[in-house]
C-alpha cells in the first residue's frame, strides 16, 4: 500500500522475477549478452539513487526481493513472470524452485506464473499438464523471442501453439501474459509483428492476453489490436521508468492507453529487478500528464488507482481491502458538485 | 576506436576520402527509427587506406532485431561500393548476438537468404516498405499537428481538405514529401495530405480517428528513437550527441 495526500492505493506488481545470470549460470556469450542489456536498460532509465552495482544485478534471492518489493517498494502483491532462457543460462533464467518456494512461504503476497514453448510438442503439453497442478496455475508467461535449438522465435498462432492455449483454457491458466521480444522468425517480418496477438485473442475468448511493455515498439499496432479485442491488456513493464526520464514520452503512451484501449486494462509493473517499484509508484501517483499535451485529458487518481492494482487484482482474484477499493464514483461526483 | 567527429567538410578541396565515406553513410536509414545511421551514432568507425574502405557499426543492444542489423549494414555496404574511388569495402557489425553470421554473409557478398539460411523466407522488401509507410504516416501527421496547433479554430475534420499546396516551405513539409517519394506519392501542390499508403483520401468521418491513429504512430518511433538513442549511450558512453527530436512534438 501506497499512501500520499489522504489517498491510499494498492499496489499490485504484475511482473517480478526472481533470475540468476550469475557467470557460473551463463551457458554462452548470450547469457552475458542478455543480462547486459537488461542492466543497460536500468542505467539507462533509472535515476542515479536507484543505479545498483553489476555484481548486485546478477541476482537478488529471495530475500532482497521481499525487501525491495515488500519492505520498501510499496507492493501489496506480485507475480512471477518467469522467463526460461534455457539457451542462454544453465538452470534457465527465471529459478523456478526458489520463486515458486517464496510463493508458498508467502501466499498472500506472491503468485508464480510459470511457462511453456510450443516448440516441446507432446512432451512440453504434458510437463504444462503437470505444472498446472503443481503450481495451481492462473497465469502464465510466453516469451516468443525464446531461441530453442535450431530455431529462433515463434509465434502465438503457429499451431503448436494453438493447443497449448487450448490445454491452458481447460486447465483454468486465465492471464496470458506475453512479451513479444525480437522474434527471429520469420526474418521477413518485422520481429517485433503483434498480429498473431490479435489472432489469438480472438479465438480464445476466455483467456487474458497481458501484452507486456504494452506493444513496445509497436504502441500503434498494439492499440489498434486492443481496440478490437476486449481480452487484450497492456502491461506497463518497461514503459514505466520512462516516467523519471522521458516524462512526457511517458504522458504520451499513458493517453495513447487511455485513449484507446480505456483505463480498465491497464496494469503497473516495476519489471523488477530491472526495475525496483519503490521511486516508479512514488513517481505514478506524483504524476500528471503534462499540460503541453493537450489533446489527453489529465490522468485522475481513480484511474491511478485502477492502474496501480485494482485491475490486476480483479484478473487474479486477489482481494483488496475495502478502504483501498474505489469509492463509489458517483458519491464523489455529488461531492465535487455540493 | 574513435567515432567520426560529426563536425567534417563535406565541400571543397579539403574533404578527405574518410569524410566523403562517412558522407555517404548519411543515406543509410534505421528503417524502424526512420533516422539516418550517422545521426543515430551508430557508426563506430570510417577507415580509409588508399581504395580499401572498413565501416565498424554498434547499435544500442546486442539483442536489436537481426533483420533490421542486416539491412542497415548490407545498405552501407552498398553506398560505400558506389562510391566511385573504392575497391574493397568491408563493412562489420559489431556486438551483435548475430555479429559473426551478419559479418561472415556481408564478406561472402551472400545476400540475405545466404546469410541467414533457413530463417530467410524470401527478401526484406515488405520490411522496407512496411517502415517507409510507417515514416510517411508519422510526417504526415506532424504536419497535420501544427497546423492545427497554429490554427485553434481548426476542426480535426477540416484536416481532408488541406493540400501540400497549403503547407509552410519548411523542414516538416520537406520531411513529408521526401517519405511521399519513398514510397510513390506525388508532390504536387493539388495533393491532398492526410491518405492512406497508396495516396487515397480518407472519408471525411474516418478523419478523426486516422489522425489519432497516425499519432501513435509518430509517438511510437520518435520514443523508439529517443529509447535507442539512449541505450546507446549508456551501452557506449562516448557518444554525446544531442538529440536533434529532443523537444519536437
Amino acid at each position: 500500500m501506497y499512501s500520499k495526500n489522504d489517498e491510499s492505493y494498492f499496489i499490485l506488481d504484475a511482473h517480478v522475477a526472481l533470475w540468476d545470470a550469475r557467470p557460473e549460470n551463463q551457458r554462452n556469450i548470450h547469457g552475458k549478452q542478455f543480462i547486459d542489456c537488461f542492466y543497460d536498460y536500468h542505467r539507462n532509465l533509472s535515476p542515479e539513487s536507484e543505479v545498483w552495482p553489476y555484481e548486485d544485478y546478477l541476482y537478488q534471492g529471495g530475500e532482497r526481493l521481499m525487501k525491495d518489493l515488500f519492505t520498501d517498494g510499496y507492493v501489496d502483491h506480485a507475480i512471477f513472470q518467469p522467463a526460461h532462457l534455457g539457451e542462454f543460462y544453465n538452470n534457465g533464467f527465471g529459478q523456478t524452485e526458489e520463486a515458486f518456494a517464496l510463493a508458498q512461504a508467502h501466499p498472500d503476497k506472491l503468485t508464480y506464473n510459470h511457462n511453456w514453448d510450443p516448440r516441446n510438442g507432446e512432451q512440453g503439453l504434458k510437463q504444462l499438464r503437470e505444472d498446472a497442478k503443481r503450481f495451481d496455475l492462473k497465469g502464465a508467461k510466453l516469451y516468443t523471442a525464446e531461441w530453442h535449438g535450431d530455431s529462433r522465435g515463434w509465434k502465438l498462432d503457429d499451431p503448436w501453439s494453438y493447443r497449448y492455449l487450448e490445454a491452458a483454457q481447460e486447465l483454468g491458466i486465465k492471464n496470458i501474459h506475453i512479451h513479444k521480444g525480437p522474434t527471429i522468425r520469420p526474418l521477413d517480418r518485422d520481429a517485433f509483428d503483434v498480429a498473431d496477438v490479435d489472432h489469438v485473442a480472438t479465438d480464445f475468448t476466455e483467456l487474458n492476453f497481458v501484452i507486456e511493455h504494452c506493444g513496445l515498439p509497436r504502441l500503434e499496432d498494439f492499440c489498434w489490436i486492443a481496440t478490437q479485442e476486449p481480452n487484450v491488456h497492456a502491461g506497463l513493464a518497461v514503459a514505466m521508468p520512462f516516467i523519471h526520464t522521458r516524462p512526457k514520452y511517458f504522458g504520451q503512451i499513458v493517453g495513447e492507453l487511455l485513449y484507446w484501449i480505456g483505463e480498465d486494462r491497464i496494469q503497473f509493473s516495476s519489471d523488477y529487478a530491472i526495475w525496483t517499484p519503490r521511486w516508479l509508484v512514488e513517481a505514478f501517483v506524483d504524476f500528471e500528464i503534462p499540460a503541453e499535451l493537450s489533446e489527453y485529458a489529465p490522468l485522475t487518481t481513480a484511474q491511478k488507482k485502477k492502474i496501480l492494482g485494482l485491475n490486476a487484482a480483479a484478473m487474479y482474484d486477489i482481494p483488496v481491502p475495502a478502504e483501498l477499493q474505489l469509492r463509489d464514483e458517483r458519491a464523489e461526483e455529488v461531492a465535487v458538485a455540493s | 576506436m574513435s567515432a567520426p567527429t560529426t563536425h567534417l567538410t563535406t565541400t571543397g578541396p579539403t574533404t578527405t576520402l574518410r569524410d566523403q565515406a562517412f558522407r555517404a553513410l548519411d543515406a543509410v536509414v534505421d528503417p524502424e527509427l526512420d533516422e539516418p545511421i550517422t545521426d543515430l551514432e551508430f557508426v563506430q568507425s570510417v577507415e580509409v587506406d588508399g581504395d580499401r574502405v572498413e565501416v565498424h557499426l554498434r547499435l544500442p543492444t546486442s539483442f536489436c532485431a537481426p533483420n533490421f542489423a542486416y539491412l542497415m549494414a548490407s545498405d552501407s555496404k552498398d553506398v560505400l561500393t558506389a562510391l566511385p574511388w573504392t575497391g574493397d569495402v568491408v563493412v562489420e557489425l559489431d556486438g551483435h548476438h548475430d555479429s559473426d553470421l551478419i559479418n561472415a554473409g556481408l564478406a561472402a557478398d551472400a545476400g540475405y537468404r545466404g546469410t541467414f539460411a533457413h530463417e530467410a523466407d524470401d527478401n526484406l522488401d515488405d520490411l522496407r516498405l512496411t517502415f517507409q509507410r510507417k515514416a510517411h504516416t508519422a510526417a504526415m501527421e506532424r504536419v497535420l499537428t501544427r497546423l492545427l496547433r497554429a490554427d485553434p479554430d481548426r476542426a480535426e475534420v477540416d484536416l481532408r481538405g488541406v493540400t501540400l499546396g497549403d503547407l509552410p516551405d519548411d523542414d516538416t513539409t520537406a520531411a513529408l514529401l521526401r517519405r511521399r517519394a519513398a514510397i510513390g506519392l506525388g508532390d504536387a501542390a493539388e495533393l491532398p495530405v492526410l491518405v492512406d499508403h497508396t495516396g487515397h483520401a480518407y472519408p471525411a468521418d474516418e478523419v478523426p480517428l486516422r489522425l489519432r491513429m497516425a499519432r501513435s504512430t509518430r509517438i511510437s518511433i520518435e520514443g523508439n528513437a529517443h529509447f535507442c538513442r539512449g541505450l546507446l549511450r549508456t551501452r557506449y558512453p562516448d557518444s554525446t550527441t544531442p538529440t536533434p527530436q529532443e523537444n519536437r512534438t
